[in-house]
């Protein structure tokens, strides 16, 4: 069934464009705005109105960029993943993907929710949290440079990059 | 040492070095 990978490639693309879209929002716009607005006294805006609907598509978006991958791979999948027969560029963007995956889910997120309220913590645990999200937040904003270069070169244009 | 992850740019320059390194890793792994 020819549709399911074209259609598996589209959903991945419109997907993966709001997660990494929302990814460089936070770290080029909203972390330094909020940076701002905290000084003049009009952050809580952001908090509560911008950061958690933001925060509801960028999660969800990485889940489907990830679901919407691994359909691509089809049964290439496992040769992805432990980089055989040819499939280590695309692996490699793969890798990536999953280990930002896993920095949405299990550092950024919860810590996200201490930060916003939506998690009961103390100052001390809030200051914490702030810097752990901070940290994976920039962490995938590296990542995501490796993992494009992967994603788009690493299968279609791999001969030109010599992969 | 300051993080480089705490300024965009330091954040930028460390993803293309490792984009770097990692294709070097790729090559090699595709022998």
């Amino acid at each position: 069934m020819d549709y399911v990978p074209a259609l598996a490639r589209w959903i991945h693309f419109l997907a993966g464009v709001m997660w990494i879209g929302l990814l460089y929002y936070f770290n080029f716009v909203q972390v330094p705005a909020l940076k701002a607005a905290t000084a003049d006294g009009t952050g809580a805006g952001i908090t509560k109105h911008v950061a958690p609907r933001a925060l509801l598509y960028f999660r969800w978006a990485a889940v489907v960029t990830w679901l919407a991958g691994a359909t691509l791979l089809s049964d290439k999948f496992v040769d992805a993943f432990t980089f055989r027969h040819g499939m280590a560029g695309i692996g490699m963007g793969a890798w990536l993907g999953t280990i930002m995956l896993f920095n949405v889910w299990v550092l950024i997120w919860p810590n996200q929710q201490k930060i916003l309220g939506l998690k009961p913590a103390t100052d001390e645990e809030k200051n914490k949290a702030r810097r752990v999200a901070f940290l994976a937040s920039r962490t995938n904003t590296m990542l995501s440079i490796p993992m494009l270069f992967f994603m788009a070169g690493g299968w279609s244009h791999r001969a030109i990059f010599g992969l | 040492m300051k993080n480089p992850l705490d300024s965009l740019w330091g954040t930028i320059i460390s993803g293309l070095v490792l984009t770097v390194i990692l294709y070097f890793v790729v090559k090699s792994l595709l022998g």
